[in-house]
């Protein structure tokens, strides 16, 4: 039987102006290429914005928006309080250490509070896998995953795809390497979930212990993905190379040598020479550099990691207009930025 | 007197599969006999059976009440309420309540408890080492007067080899047989669900199959060392259960037994809704094939609910920080039924075994219907359509993944020493 969670979030209704709605974003498993693409496709008009000296929109003035981040987060945080500021929202920062969480308080009743004081969607990062879900079914509200657990990392995931296909002008049929802990990364899930929609081949490469056999399973049905324990193999014929921070917290015992690691792992200018000319490389950072990748590789032309950053507040800016911007509203918010919203439609409640 | 006319009368111990009145007396079955031939019903109270199954009283032989300590999930009287309902007559429950049941006054304590207010007899369960901590043996001969009917260390499997050496041996004196949760903990450590695909998939943390198949294996070998009588509970791994069939193969006296929801369910189920979270959890597809398999070749001796309760306020939160368990009472028979025997995996003779003589056996009691024998009856429909509804569960607490599931087929009527405990 299947429980009856909120997992798959796309509300497909057609509208003037979206083709597609979401009540969540929990993950980017449930959602469809299509789907995918018109998140991405949203992204653009925002990432124009990045680049005006006058940044800041209308299009969600009144609004406002919880930064709920259990775990500790710096690049995500900023990142989604600086697209819902950009985008003329307010935001209610929780954080992890300042948190009722350390006297006790469960996540529903802090989620339930946090509700109390009327925003208008949660965002929320949490050390435990489905977390986003759980709240995501007690909750009215649109509830966004800013990471939970190992599980799935979804604006990481669209944001990683809007700068592969701004540098390689698409996302198909791409050969995609991720290197490291892929069994405890939740950017690998949300990568592979998004890229293998577009057909893109897998190699997934670290220590065995970090890369099991299973994940060649987890993809989009008929996702080619194989995992190989030599970086050179994993390396050859790369178009993009997603390189994951080692999670020196997250290591789990019994931990593997540093310096393993590094001979046989790291991402190096000598190994970048397998992959394909003009191959990407991206990073979720933050970088421990001399570890996964040699400085020399992370700055280099190829690298496209500041761009990720940058691409990151267009990303979260889409996001945020997506869950919260109503469907019957006029011309996209770029042009032309006012909203007004109506009550949201009920959740199904049966949990 | 009460009279049950016209039931289709099942009885593994006699091979019995006829229609049959059955008059009880007091706490005692009085007479079996062909519809309309007890001469002397007259004046009895009479229940009509006709078109129902007659069996005898079913054993849920590992189920937690959580009293004394925890009883905001569950107490005596609600779990065995629960128990009755689900067409249990009888229920061994685990010693991990708090005070762990390691001495004869706890013992005592669940014993009169029950008596008191319990629905269903209850047969304690006493811990195998004190505390269940794996360092002493506790007081297993005291606790045997006190009423035990075996030992087990549950939640948790017996620490170190050597103790359950040691316990397995002075248990084999005393006649009681060791239920061991089988688990490798330093295999387990940390997973809150099976590993595999499922797991990989949803990012939690999983523990392989051979977490509990290793531990089966040092078991299965002492037993071997010490000619104890050994129970795997929860058995839930093909691994596992080849071990058992071989040392049951070998005249070992080796059983298991198997829960409705690891025969229903497996790890692809699962999602974050806590609710499928359980210890052993929800295993691979290909296990539950070997594990039904397992129940209808008789390797396994019986189906055991693992009933475990816990309040929302601990359950329904994320799915790591939950505890492992799940409500298992009132879905038992309409799982039975529907995973097992509208299936034709196995013949219905074979469901009542498993869940009344086979657990019987383990325990090393008789369960059979004949005259002088226990009143204790569970009458059950095999095609009645009903919807278990969790909120209204007799359990104090609500957490069950089959909430909502439509069964055919399910308990009727459960009759404990001649008197009504449940009835539809």
């Amino acid at each position: 039987m299947k429980s009856q969670t909120r997992r798959a979030s796309p509300r497909v209704q057609s509208s003037a102006n979206l083709t597609y709605r979401f009540r969540d974003l929990l993950a980017l498993e449930p959602l469809s290429a299509d789907e995918l693409t018109f998140i991405l496709d949203q992204a653009k008009p925002f990432q124009e914005i990045q680049r005006h000296p006058l940044k800041k929109l209308a299009t969600l003035r009144g609004k406002t928006v919880v930064l709920a981040f259990f775990e500790n987060s710096t690049r995500t945080r900023l990142s989604f309080a600086t697209a819902a500021s950009r985008l003329g929202a307010d935001t209610m920062n929780l954080q992890a250490e300042a948190s009722s969480l350390k006297k006790g308080e469960t996540l529903l009743d802090t989620a339930n509070n946090l509700n109390a004081m009327r925003p208008d969607c949660f965002v929320m990062r949490h050390a435990s896998s489905g977390a986003a879900d759980f709240v995501a079914r007690h909750l009215e509200i649109p509830v966004v995953n800013a990471g939970d657990g190992t599980h799935e990392h979804p604006s990481q995931g669209l944001l990683d795809a809007l700068t592969i296909r701004d540098r390689l002008g698409h996302l198909n049929n791409l050969n995609v390497t991720i290197l490291g802990d892929i069994a405890h990364s939740r950017v690998a899930r949300s990568n592979i979930h998004l890229l293998g929609k577009f057909g893109c081949r897998f190699t997934l490469c670290g220590p065995a212990m970090w890369v099991p056999r299973e994940l060649e399973k987890i993809g989009p049905p008929g996702t080619p993905i194989r995992c190989v324990y030599r970086v050179e193999e994993a390396v050859e014929d790369a178009d993009v190379i997603i390189v994951l921070r080692v999670q020196t917290e997250r290591m789990h015992e019994p931990s593997l040598s540093q310096n393993d690691y590094i001979l046989l792992y790291q991402l190096n200018a000598e190994r970048m020479k397998l992959a394909k000319p003009g191959a990407l490389i991206l990073h979720p950072g933050p970088i421990n550099r001399g570890i996964e990748i040699t400085p020399e590789v992370a700055d280099g032309p190829q690298s496209a990691v500041l761009e990720q950053v940058t691409n990151g507040v267009a990303t979260r800016m889409a996001i945020l207009y997506l869950l919260m911007v109503d469907a019957t509203e006029g011309t996209h918010p770029a042009l032309e930025g006012k909203t007004e919203s109506k009550p949201k439609e009920s959740a199904h409640a049966s949990d | 007197m009460l009279l049950i006319k016209n039931g289709r009368v099942l009885d593994p111990a006699s091979k019995t599969d006829a229609v049959r009145d059955i008059l009880l007396d007091g706490e005692t079955i009085a007479e079996i006999a062909a519809p309309g031939e007890i001469a002397r019903a007259n004046g009895a109270e009479i229940f009509d059976a006709f078109g129902l199954i007659v069996a005898p009283g079913f054993i849920d032989m590992h189920v937690h009440l959580r009293e004394p300590g925890q009883e905001n999930s569950e107490t005596i009287a609600t779990g065995t309420r629960a128990a009755a309902r689900g067409g249990f007559t009888a229920v061994c429950c685990m010693p991990n309540t708090k005070p762990v049941n390691d001495n004869a006054s706890i013992t005592t304590f669940i014993v009169d408890r029950a008596k008191a207010h319990g629905h269903v007899r209850v047969w304690p369960i006493g811990a195998a080492s004190v505390g269940s901590k794996g360092e002493a043996i506790s007081d297993i001969g005291a606790m045997r007067e006190a009423g035990i009917v075996a030992v087990s260390d549950d939640g948790k499997p017996i620490a170190t080899a050597k103790l359950a050496r040691q316990i397995m041996e002075y248990c084999r004196t005393l006649d009681l047989p060791v239920i061991e949760h089988a688990e490798d903990v330093s295999l387990a450590a940390g997973a809150v669900m099976r590993e595999g695909i499922a797991s990989t998939r949803l990012g939690l943390p999983g523990m392989p199959a051979a977490a509990e198949s290793v531990c089966v294996a040092r078991d299965v070998q002492l037993v071997e060392l010490t000619g104890a009588r050994l129970h795997i509970a929860h058995l839930s791994a093909k691994a596992s259960l080849e071990q058992v069939r071989l040392a049951k193969k070998n005249g070992l006296c080796v059983t298991c037994e198997v829960t409705p929801h690891h025969f229903t369910l497996i790890d692809e189920d699962v999602t974050y809704d806590s609710r499928f979270k359980m210890n052993p959890p929800l295993a691979s597809r290909e296990d539950r094939e070997a594990l039904l398999a397992g129940l209808a070749d008789g390797t396994v001796d019986a189906i055991a609910t693992d009933h475990a309760p816990h309040e929302p306020a601990i359950k329904d939160v994320e799915f790591d920080k939950a505890p492992f368990g799940i409500l298992g009472f009132e879905t038992a028979i309409g799982l039975a039924l529907e995973q097992l025997v509208h299936t034709k995996r196995i013949p219905l003779m074979r469901m009542v075994e498993l869940f009344s003589t086979g657990p019987a056996r383990v325990l090393g009691k008789e369960r059979k219907l004949a005259p002088g024998e226990p009143a204790d009856l569970t009458i059950f429909s095999l095609d009645r359509p009903w919807t278990y509804n969790v909120k209204e569960t007799a359990s104090k607490s609500r957490n069950s993944p089959f909430d909502g599931r439509t069964f055919k087929g399910g308990p009727i009527a459960t009759i404990v020493a001649g008197k009504f405990a449940y009835r539809c």
